[in-house]
């Protein structure tokens, strides 16, 4: 396994941490701030995963000898 | 004993999962697609072990290594657009899953269609009879 597994600690700990966020932001009136928060967030951990989609989908290709 | 890893990994993203989807399902779903990642990315060292196993074998077995790449080719889709249509229909949308595996079929059967013609070839040149009425 010498990918980083602990990369899926990371997800859920951005998704509990932002929950709190969003949780603390609308308690205080300010859901613009909460629903930015969020999107932000996902956008990175969106981009987190597309890296290692990228990885897999090279693999794939060099693996089953798609060279095109 | 590395399915103890994976096990071990599946449950504890299950966990994580479940906690993270009360509050915020699309980080849920991100993390689900990783993990799944993470176990193929593991497992496509070992699919090219026996790849390469099985090139060596058509090697030695005189067989057009044209076909054999096909055939590897046929698994990669295969392998690649079940994953696609699983992640999709995980995030609850059957109607894409069903197309990307339609997808996956057509193209399939588009790389089959080199060595279809050359099964049929060959089945023509063993049967005379059958030649003389085509021409």
């Amino acid at each position: 396994m010498n990918y980083d597994v602990g990369l899926i600690f990371q997800i859920a700990g951005v998704g509990i941490v932002v929950a709190m966020i969003h949780t603390v932001l609308k308690q205080m009136g300010k859901e613009e701030i909460a629903n930015w928060v969020t999107l932000i967030a996902f956008v990175v951990v969106l981009y987190m995963v597309a890296t290692v989609i990228d990885d897999l989908f090279q693999k794939i290709r060099s693996v089953f000898l798609f060279q095109s | 004993m590395e399915i103890i890893q994976i096990v071990g990994l599946g449950m504890i993203t299950t966990f994580l999962a479940l906690v993270v989807k009360e509050h915020k399902p699309v980080f849920a779903f991100l993390l689900t697609v990783f993990t799944g990642i993470i176990i193929f990315l593991f497992l496509i060292d070992k699919i090219a072990i026996m790849i390469q196993m099985i090139e060596e074998l058509a090697a030695n077995a005189n067989i057009n290594l044209v076909y054999v790449q096909t055939i590897f080719k046929i698994i990669g889709i295969a392998y690649i657009a079940e994953f696609g249509a699983q992640i999709a229909r995980d995030a609850g949308q059957g109607a894409i899953a069903t197309k990307i595996e339609l997808a996956g079929k057509v193209l399939i059967m588009i790389m089959a269609i080199p060595i279809i013609s050359v099964i049929i070839e060959t089945i023509l040149t063993l049967i005379p009879a059958a030649m003389g009425d085509l021409s």
